[in-house]
C-alpha cells in the first residue's frame, strides 16, 4: 500500500463552529493506482486531497492518521511535514495556472525549491529538460518567466516541477478543469505516463468531472458532504455503480447519441447539505429517491463486493440478500 | 509623507488591489485599501463592523474630536477674536493660555477643528467627484479617453502640489476655505481617478457586466447600478483616506501661510506659533495642542478605515 | 520596451510643458503684473512710479504682448537662464538655486532613500511576526498620520530649546566660516540632523504600512502556496514575497515625490535650513516673483529626472514591463 488513510476528520474553523469537510474519511490508494477522487463542490474533495500535503491555515485535524509507505505523515505539523513534500508527496494544485511566482524565471524557481530540499539544479538538470520534453515544452521554457508561457504550458510546467523528485503520492487537483476537452484528454494521458514511468508511485486525481476519471483513473472513489459515498474500480463505478448518488451522478450525465429533444436532461433534485451544520445519519437522505427508515442512522463504508466499498443501508441489505 | 497624493497604476486585477492597497493619498504605501468587494448583504456588514476593534477605536475617537468641534465653539468660555492679556500661560480661565495678540488659544483650537474638518471635508468630496467621474469613465470606456486620462494625471502627479500652491499664492492675495478646499480636490483628484479607475477596469471584465450590456442598459446606468455598488466599500475607503489626506495637507499649507487669509485653522496655529516665537519663549502648549489634536484626528480615520477593510474583507479578519 | 519609454518620454515633454506653462500662465494672467505688484510696495510718487515702471517693464519685457513674453521665457528656458531675481539683483536666479540645492538634496535624498529602505524591512518584517505588527503598525499609522509642520516644531522644541541637543536653525554655526574642516563638517551635520529626521520619520511610517500590507498580500497568493505545498522553506516563500511586493512599492516611490519634496519645503522652512524650500520661503516674503517662479521650474525638471530615473530601476526590477508583449502602463 502507498497511502492509508484512516477515519481522517478535519475541520475548517469558522465563528460559528466547526465545519468538517473531511468527516471520518478512510480509503487507502496502492502502488502504480491512480485513484480518482469524485464529487460535487463542496464535498470536500479538494480539503482531502490537499491536506494530505499541506493544512491551509484555519484547518484542523480533528482525529485520523494518514500513513505513507508504512510511515505516519504528521499532516497537523507543517514544519514536520516538510521533508515529505516534494520528495514523498506532491501536489499539482487547482490553481496551476498562477502557482508560478511571475517575477521568477522558471529554471531559478526550479532551482531555488530544489535546494530547499538540498538538491542541487545541476543534478538534476538533464531529468528536467528531458521530462519537459516528455510533455510537450521545449527547454527554453527554463529562460522564460512564467507570464511569457500560455496557461496551458503553465500547467504542464507545474506538473514537471511537482513530480520532478519522484514522489510516491501525487495529488492532482482539478487539473483538467480549465481546460477544452482534447487538451483533458491530452493531459489526462500525461498524468498516466507518468505513472507508467514510475515517475509518480501512486496517484489521487480531484475532479468533479467523471468522464476523465473514467479515462485514467484505476479506482474512483465518490464523495458526498464529506463523507465517503463509494469506492471501487473505474469500469465498476462507470458501469455499474451501486450507491444511489453514484448511480443519479452517471444518469445526469449527457450520453453520446441520445437526442435531448426526446429525453430532458435529469439532475438530481434538491441540494447538499450546509457542512456547518449536517444532519444525523445518511447525508445524501433527503435527496435520495430510496431512502427509508434506517437510513437516519448513518451507513458504515463497508466492502459489499471484494474491492467495492459503499456506505449505503439498502445496498448491503440488497447484496447480503442476494 | 503625511500629506501625499498616490494613486494606483493599472496592472492585472489582483495585482491593482494590491497596489491600490500600498498607495493611498496619505504616503506613498500607507494603509488600508485591499481588494474589491464582492457586495455582501449589509447584515453581515454590521456584525462584523460592531465587533471590529480597530473600527470602533477609530469611530470612537474621531467622534470625540468632532463632538470637540461642534459643542467647542459653545462650551468655549471666550470667542477666539476676544482679546487678552498675551502670553498667558494655560490657566482656569484659559484654558489653553493665550496667543501674542491675547486670543484665548482654546477657542482658536475649537474654531481651528471646525476649519479643518470643513476643508478637509471640501477637498474630499471635490476630489471623489472628479476622481470618481473620472476614474469610471476612463475604466469603463477604455480607449483614447483612457489614455488621455491616464496622461493627465501623469502630469498632474508630476507637479508638486504645495509648489504649485505657492506660485499662486503669491499672486492671489485672499483666499477663503472654499479655495483651499477646493485646490486640495483639484490636485488629489488624480490618485481617485486611478484608483477607480483600476477597479473599474478589474469589475468591466465581469461576466454580470457583460450581461447587463447585453440587455442593452446604457453604460452610464451600468456603472451606476451594477458597477459603483461592487466597489461600494472601496470606494467608501477612498473617501475616508482622501479627508485624512486633505486635512494634512491642509495643515501644510497654512502652516507656510499659504491657507485661508481670514480664520483661524489648526495649521494656522502652527504657523503662529512659529512666527511668533513659542519654541524660543517654550510656550509649548500653543503648538502642542493643534499638532496632537490634528494627529490624533487624522490617525482615528486611518485605523477606521484598516477595521473597515477588515469588515468588509474577510481575508483581512485576524481570528 | 521602446513603447514604454516613449510613452514615458511623452509624459515628461508634456509635463514640462504644462508645468512651464503654469509657472509661466499664474502671475501673467492674474491682475496686475509683476513689477505693478513690485512696486505697490512703495510709496512712490507718480512721477517716479511711471518712470520706474517703464524702466523696469523693460528690463523684465513686461511690456510686451503676452505672446511675445511667452516666446521670451521659452528661449530663455531652454538656454537655461531662468531670469534675474529681483531682490538680489542682479544675481541670476540659476545662480542662487545652484547655491540652495545642495542643502535640499542633502535633506531629500538621504530622507527618502533611508526611509524606504528601512521602512521596507519594518514592513515586511511586520507582516510576519505578530508581535512586531503590533509595534509597528501603531507607531507607522502615528507618523504617517503627523502633519510635518507639527514634527517640524516638535522635534526642535524638544531636542533643541529644551534639551538642547541639536542647533535649531540654519546649515551651520554661525560662529563658522565654510572650510574644508573637521570642525565645519561637524557642524553641518549638527544642523542637518534634525530638518532630516522630519521628513525621514513622516515617510517612514507610510512605507512601513505599506509594504506590511503587500507582504501580507503576498504571502498569501497563489504562488506562496505552490512553494509551500511544495516544501519551499518559509525563508524561500518570504524573500519571494518580499521581491513581488517591493515593485508597487517602487513606483508609489516615483508618485510620491511630490508629497515628499512638501514636506521638505516645510522642513527647511521651519529650520531655516538653507535650501530650496527656505529660499522659496524667502522669495515670497521679499515678492522676488522671478525667483519664485525659476525654482518652480527647477523643481519640476527635478521630479521628472527622479521619475525617470525611478523608471529605469522598475524596468531593471520587473521583468514584466521588460518583456511585456503590452505596454506597460506603470
Amino acid at each position: 500500500m502507498t497511502v492509508r488513510v484512516e477515519n481522517l476528520k478535519i475541520a475548517y474553523r469558522t465563528l460559528a463552529g466547526d465545519v468538517c469537510p473531511v468527516d471520518d474519511v478512510s480509503f487507502s490508494v496502492g502502488d502504480d493506482e491512480i485513484m480518482g477522487l469524485a464529487g460535487e463542490s463542496g464535498c470536500g474533495k479538494s480539503t482531502l486531497g490537499t491536506s494530505l500535503i499541506r493544512l491551509e491555515t484555519r484547518m484542523a485535524v480533528l482525529g485520523g492518521k494518514v500513513e505513507l509507505d508504512g510511515v505516519e505523515l504528521p499532516i497537523d505539523d507543517d514544519r514536520a511535514m516538510r521533508r515529505y513534500r516534494m520528495k514523498e508527496i506532491s501536489l499539482v494544485p487547482q490553481y496551476a495556472m498562477s502557482a508560478l511566482n511571475p517575477t521568477r524565471k522558471i529554471r531559478r524557481l526550479a532551482a531555488d525549491l530544489l535546494r530547499c530540499h538540498g538538491v542541487g539544479y545541476g543534478e538534476i538538470a538533464d531529468e528536467l529538460r528531458r521530462r519537459l520534453d516528455l510533455v510537450g515544452l521545449d527547454a527554453g521554457v527554463l529562460d522564460r518567466y512564467p507570464f511569457e508561457l500560455s496557461g496551458g504550458m503553465r500547467q504542464r510546467v507545474t506538473l514537471v516541477l511537482s513530480t520532478l523528485l519522484n514522489p510516491s503520492l501525487l495529488i492532482a487537483d482539478e487539473v483538467t478543469s480549465a481546460l477544452d476537452v482534447s487538451t483533458q484528454r491530452a493531459v489526462g494521458e500525461l498524468m498516466m505516463e507518468f505513472r507508467d514511468r514510475r515517475f509518480v508511485k501512486s496517484m489521487i486525481a480531484i475532479t468533479h468531472d467523471l468522464s476523465i476519471l473514467a479515462q485514467i483513473a484505476d479506482s474512483i472513489l465518490v464523495m458526498y458532504a464529506g463523507r465517503l459515498a463509494e469506492k471501487a474500480g473505474s469500469d465498476t463505478i462507470v458501469n455499474s455503480p451501486l450507491h444511489p448518488y453514484t448511480q443519479l451522478l452517471l444518469a445526469s450525465l449527457p450520453a453520446v447519441g441520445v437526442r435531448h429533444d426526446d429525453t430532458t436532461l435529469v439532475g438530481i433534485p434538491g441540494r447538499p447539505p450546509p457542512l456547518s451544520n449536517p444532519p444525523a445519519g445518511c447525508r445524501f437522505a433527503d435527496r435520495c429517491p430510496f431512502a427509508y427508515a434506517r437510513c437516519k442512522e448513518q451507513p458504515p463504508f463497508t466492502e459489499v463486493r471484494p474491492g467495492h466499498q459503499v456506505a449505503c443501508w439498502k445496498v448491503a441489505e440488497e447484496v447480503q440478500a442476494a | 509623507m503625511s500629506d501625499s497624493l498616490i494613486d494606483a497604476p493599472a496592472g492585472s486585477g489582483a495585482e491593482q488591489s494590491a497596489v491600490a492597497a500600498s498607495l493611498t493619498p496619505i504616503g506613498a504605501g500607507a494603509a488600508g485599501l485591499a481588494s474589491p468587494h464582492v457586495v455582501r448583504r449589509g447584515g453581515e456588514f454590521v456584525h462584523y463592523a460592531v465587533r471590529n476593534p480597530k473600527l470602533l477605536f477609530g469611530l470612537a475617537l474621531e467622534a470625540l474630536f468632532v463632538l470637540g468641534a461642534i459643542i467647542g465653539p459653545i462650551i468655549s468660555p471666550h470667542n477666539a477674536t476676544d482679546l487678552f492679556r498675551s502670553y498667558l500661560h494655560p490657566s482656569a480661565q484659559h484654558w489653553l493660555g493665550t496667543n501674542n495678540i491675547g486670543n484665548d488659544l482654546f477657542a482658536q483650537l475649537v474654531y481651528g477643528l471646525r476649519d479643518s474638518y470643513l476643508v478637509g471635508a471640501l477637498g474630499a468630496l471635490c476630489a471623489s467627484a472628479i476622481g470618481m467621474a473620472l476614474g469610471f469613465i476612463a475604466g469603463y470606456r477604455g480607449g483614447w479617453l483612457d489614455e488621455v486620462l491616464q496622461m493627465v494625471t501623469n502630469i498632474m502627479v508630476m507637479i508638486p502640489s504645495l509648489v504649485l500652491l505657492i506660485v499662486i499664492g503669491a499672486y492671489l492675495t485672499t483666499r477663503g476655505v472654499l479655495f483651499e478646499g477646493v485646490f486640495i480636490g483639484l490636485t488629489t483628484w488624480p490618485w481617485v481617478a486611478r484608483a477607480v479607475r483600476a477597479q473599474t477596469f478589474t469589475l468591466r471584465s465581469r461576466d454580470f457586466v457583460d450581461l447587463a450590456r447585453l440587455s442593452g442598459k446604457r453604460p452610464a446606468a451600468i456603472v451606476v447600478r451594477d458597477i459603483a455598488p461592487n466597489m461600494a466599500s472601496y470606494l467608501f475607503l477612498v473617501v475616508v483616506l482622501l479627508f485624512g489626506s486633505s486635512m494634512l495637507l491642509a495643515a501644510s499649507y497654512d502652516f507656510l501661510g499659504l491657507g485661508p487669509t481670514n480664520g483661524i485653522s489648526l495649521g494656522t496655529m502652527m504657523n503662529q506659533a512659529m512666527l511668533w516665537s513659542a519654541l524660543q519663549l517654550h510656550t509649548w502648549w500653543w503648538f502642542v495642542a493643534p499638532g496632537v489634536v490634528l494627529t490624533g484626528m487624522v490617525v482615528a480615520l486611518l485605523i477606521a478605515n484598516v477595521g473597515l477593510d477588515e469588515v468588509f474583507n474577510p481575508k483581512l479578519r485576524s481570528q | 520596451m521602446r513603447r514604454y519609454f516613449s510613452r514615458k518620454l511623452l509624459t515628461y515633454v508634456l509635463t514640462f510643458f504644462v508645468g512651464a506653462t503654469v509657472d509661466w500662465g499664474i502671475p501673467h494672467l492674474m491682475p496686475g503684473n509683476p513689477v505693478q505688484l513690485y512696486l505697490s510696495n512703495f510709496d512712490l510718487q507718480p512721477a517716479g512710479y511711471a518712470s520706474l515702471y517703464k524702466t523696469m517693464s523693460q528690463a523684465y519685457g513686461t511690456n510686451l504682448p503676452l505672446w511675445d513674453q511667452y516666446l521670451h521665457f521659452w528661449d530663455g528656458l531652454l538656454h537655461a537662464n531662468l531670469g534675474v531675481s529681483i531682490y538680489d539683483f542682479p544675481s541670476e536666479v540659476t545662480t542662487l538655486i545652484w547655491h540652495a540645492l545642495p542643502y535640499t538634496l542633502a535633506l531629500l535624498v538621504p530622507a527618502i532613500t533611508l526611509s524606504y529602505m528601512l521602512g521596507n524591512r519594518l514592513g515586511a518584517l511586520a507582516a510576519r511576526r505578530k508581535l512586531l505588527d503590533n509595534t509597528v503598525l501603531p507607531v507607522g499609522y502615528l507618523f504617517q498620520a503627523t502633519p510635518y509642520p507639527w514634527l517640524a516644531l516638535a522635534l526642535p522644541f524638544l531636542l533643541g530649546y529644551v534639551w538642547h541637543v541639536f542647533p535649531i536653525s540654519g546649515a551651520y554655526s554661525n560662529t563658522l566660516l565654510p572650510a574644508l574642516s573637521l570642525t565645519f563638517f561637524w557642524s553641518l551635520l549638527d544642523h542637518w540632523f534634525l530638518p532630516f529626521l522630519t521628513v525621514f520619520l513622516v515617510s517612514l511610517g507610510g512605507w512601513a504600512i505599506g509594504m506590511r500590507n503587500l507582504v501580507i498580500y503576498e504571502l498569501e497568493n497563489d504562488s506562496s502556496r505552490y512553494l509551500r505545498a511544495l516544501g519551499g522553506t518559509e525563508r524561500l516563500v518570504r524573500k519571494y514575497a518580499y521581491r513581488n511586493a517591493s515593485l508597487p512599492q517602487l513606483s508609489g516611490l516615483a508618485l510620491a515625490l511630490g508629497v515628499v519634496i512638501g514636506g521638505n519645503i516645510v522642513a527647511e522652512i521651519a529650520f531655516q535650513y538653507p535650501g530650496l524650500g527656505f529660499l522659496i520661503y524667502n522669495a515670497i516674503e521679499r515678492e522676488d516673483y522671478f525667483l519664485l517662479q525659476g525654482i518652480f521650474i527647477f523643481i519640476i525638471v527635478g521630479v521628472l529626472v527622479a521619475n525617470f530615473v525611478i523608471d529605469i530601476i522598475y524596468l531593471i526590477v520587473d521583468p514584466r514591463t521588460r518583456l511585456s508583449m503590452q505596454g506597460a502602463t506603470a
